[in-house]
C-alpha cells in the first residue's frame, strides 16, 4: 500500500512542477485535471487498509468535480478568450522551477520541524501538501493570465484538502460536499468572469486591467 | 589470463559495441520514415573509411586542436574502466569514483569546446557557448541523480551501488528510482547531442551544437570524435540501463546478455522519441533540462527523507 501511496504523491508533485515549467495554458488545465484525479485517489489509498462508503462516495464526487466538470468549464472559457500561452510570467519559467524545488525542501524541513501527530504510514502527504500550497500561491502571485491564476487557485486547494486528510482523516460528509460546492462556485464564477474580462478588454491578462481602455 | 579478460569484458563490450547503437538507431527511424535505411554496420565502415583518409589542418589552429580528439578519446574509454555492466562489477571501482565519472566526460567537454574555439570560426564558437550553457545545466542533474543513487544503496563507487541495488530498492525507493532514470534519460539525450535538444543529422551551422564543434575535423581526426562520441553514448546509456536492470540480480554471462538486450532496447527507445518529437528551440532547451534537475533533486530529498 506505502508504494502505491508513495507513487501517487509524487506524481501529484510532478503535476505541480509540470505547470511551473509548462507555458501553455490547455497542458495547465489538462495537469489540474490530472492532479484533481489523484487528489480525489488519495484518500482511498491513504491511512486504512479498507476505505468506508462514505470516503469512497466523496472521492468519486471530487473525481467527477476536478476531473471532468472543471477541465470543460475551463476549456470552454479558454476556447472564448483567445489565448493559448502565458507569455512573460512575471517570474520565468527556469526560475519557476527552482522555486519548485525550494518550495520542496521548505515542505520536508518545516515537516520534520513541526512535528504532526500523524500515522507515519502517511508522513509523504504532510510535505506534499505543503509543497502543493506553495506552488499553488507561486501560481496565483507570479502567473499574467486570469485562467493560469484559476488553475493556481485550484492547486492551493488541493493542497489544503490533502494536508486536511493527513490531520483528519474522516471529516464529516456534510462538511466536505460543502467544501467541494463552494470550489465548485468559486470555478464556475471564476469561469464567467474570465468570460467578461475578455469581452470587455479583447484579452484575460490582468495585469493589464489596471489601465484605462482608449 | 582468462580472469583478466573476463575483468576487462565491459570496456570490451563497448569499444566493440557502441557503433552497433549508432546503427540501431537510424534503422528504427528509417523504419518509422517508412525508409529502408543504411546497414546496421554503417558506422563501422564509416570509421574504416574516415581512418584510411589524410587529415587536413587549418592555419589558424594550434596543438589544442589536434590534442582535443586524442584526449577526448582516452577521457571517454578511462571512464568505461569505471563503468559496471549488470552484475558484473568493473575493472576498476574506489570510494567516489562517481565524481571521477562525471569530471572526465567534462574534460572531453572541454577538450572539445576548447578545440572549437581554437579554430577561429564564428560558427563553432558559437556550437561551443551552446555547448557549455546546455551542460552546465546537464551536469547538476546527473551530479544530484548519482548522489541520490549513492544515498538509496549507502556506496560510493558505481560498482558498489550497482551490485547494492536488488528488488527491495524498488519496493522501498521506486518512485525516486523511477525519477532519476528518468532525469539520466534527459541528459542522455542531451549529452549525446539527440533530438529534442540537437539534432545529430542537421548540418545547418545556426541550428546545431556538437556538429557545428566539429566542422574543421577531417580523416582520422574526425574518425576519432565521431568514435568518441559513440562511446560516450554507450557510456551514458550503460548507466541507465544499469540502473533499470540491476534490481533483478543477474550476473555473470545471463548479465552481460541482459545488459546489451538493455542497451539495444535504450537505441530503439532513442529512434522512436527521435521520429516521433521535433527539435525543440533554444530557448525551451533550457526548461527540459532544468526538468531533469528538479526530477533528481525531488527523487534525492526523497531518499533522503525516508530511506536514510
Amino acid at each position: 500500500m506505502t508504494l502505491l501511496q508513495d507513487t501517487l504523491l509524487v506524481a501529484l508533485i510532478l503535476t505541480s512542477f509540470g505547470m511551473l515549467v509548462s507555458g501553455r495554458l490547455g497542458a495547465y488545465i489538462r495537469m489540474g485535471a490530472l492532479q484533481g484525479v489523484m487528489i480525489g485517489l488519495l484518500p482511498l489509498v491513504v491511512g486504512r487498509a479498507t476505505p468506508t462508503l462514505h470516503v469512497v462516495f466523496v472521492a468519486a464526487a471530487m473525481i467527477g468535480l476536478k476531473g471532468l466538470v472543471f477541465p470543460y468549464l475551463l476549456f470552454r472559457a479558454l476556447r472564448e478568450s483567445d489565448t493559448k500561452r502565458e507569455m512573460n510570467p512575471f517570474v520565468g519559467h527556469v526560475p519557476s522551477v527552482f522555486f519548485g524545488i525550494l518550495a520542496l525542501l521548505g515542505s520536508f524541513w518545516m515537516d520534520a520541524r513541526l512535528g504532526f501527530p500523524i500515522h507515519s504510514s502517511a508522513a509523504l502527504v504532510i510535505p506534499v501538501a505543503f509543497t502543493t500550497i506553495m506552488i499553488g500561491l507561486f501560481l496565483i502571485v507570479t502567473r499574467r493570465t486570469a485562467l493560469s491564476q484559476v488553475i493556481g487557485f485550484l492547486v492551493l486547494e488541493n493542497g489544503i484538502y490533502a494536508f486536511g486528510l493527513a490531520i483528519v482523516y474522516e471529516v464529516p460528509i456534510l462538511l466536505e460536499l460543502g467544501v467541494l460546492m463552494d470550489v465548485f462556485v468559486a470555478v464556475f464564477v471564476m469561469g464567467i468572469a474570465i468570460y467578461h474580462i475578455n469581452r470587455e478588454f479583447d484579452h484575460i491578462d490582468i495585469d493589464r486591467l489596471n489601465t484605462l481602455r482608449g | 589470463m582468462n580472469t583478466f579478460f573476463v575483468s576487462l569484458l565491459p570496456v570490451l563490450l563497448g569499444l566493440v559495441l557502441a557503433p552497433l547503437l549508432l546503427g540501431v538507431i537510424h534503422r528504427t527511424k528509417a523504419v518509422f520514415a517508412g525508409r529502408h535505411g543504411s546497414p546496421l554496420l554503417q558506422a563501422y565502415s564509416d570509421l574504416a573509411k574516415l581512418l584510411r583518409k589524410g587529415a587536413v589542418y587549418s592555419r589558424t589552429t594550434t596543438w589544442v586542436f589536434r590534442a582535443a580528439p586524442v584526449i577526448g578519446l582516452a577521457s571517454v574509454v578511462s571512464v568505461m574502466v569505471l563503468l559496471p555492466i549488470t552484475g558484473n562489477s568493473a575493472p576498476l571501482s574506489f570510494v567516489g569514483d562517481l565524481i571521477v565519472f562525471i569530471y572526465v566526460l567534462g574534460l572531453m567537454r572541454f577538450f572539445t569546446v576548447v578545440a572549437a574555439l581554437d579554430t577561429g570560426s564564428s560558427f563553432e564558437g558559437m556550437g561551443a557557448s551552446r555547448e557549455v550553457h546546455f551542460s552546465a545545466l546537464a551536469e547538476p542533474a546527473i551530479v544530484v541523480g548519482l548522489v541520490a543513487l549513492a544515498s538509496a544503496t549507502g556506496f560510493l563507487s558505481l560498482s558498489g551501488i550497482f551490485s547494492a541495488m536488488s528488488p527491495t530498492t524498488w519496493v522501498v525507493a521506486g518512485p525516486a528510482l523511477a525519477l532519476v532514470l528518468a532525469a539520466l534519460f534527459i541528459v542522455f539525450l542531451a549529452e549525446n547531442s539527440r533530438i529534442p535538444i540537437d539534432d545529430p543529422n542537421t548540418h545547418l551551422e545556426l541550428t546545431m551544437i556538437h556538429e557545428v564543434m566539429i566542422l574543421d575535423y577531417s580523416g582520422p581526426d574526425l574518425a576519432l570524435v565521431l568514435y568518441a562520441a559513440a562511446l560516450k553514448l554507450w557510456v551514458l546509456g550503460a548507466l541507465i540501463v544499469n540502473v533499470a536492470l540491476s534490481p533483478l540480480g543477474l550476473n555473470g554471462i545471463r548479465g552481460v546478455g541482459l545488459f546489451v538486450a538493455g542497451m539495444l532496447v535504450l537505441a530503439v527507445i532513442v529512434g522512436c522519441v527521435e521520429s516521433m518529437m521535433a527539435r525543440s528551440s533554444f530557448l525551451k532547451v533550457p526548461r527540459l533540462l532544468v526538468t531533469a534537475i528538479a526530477l533528481s533533486g525531488i527523487a534525492f530529498m526523497l531518499i533522503v527523507r525516508f530511506t536514510a
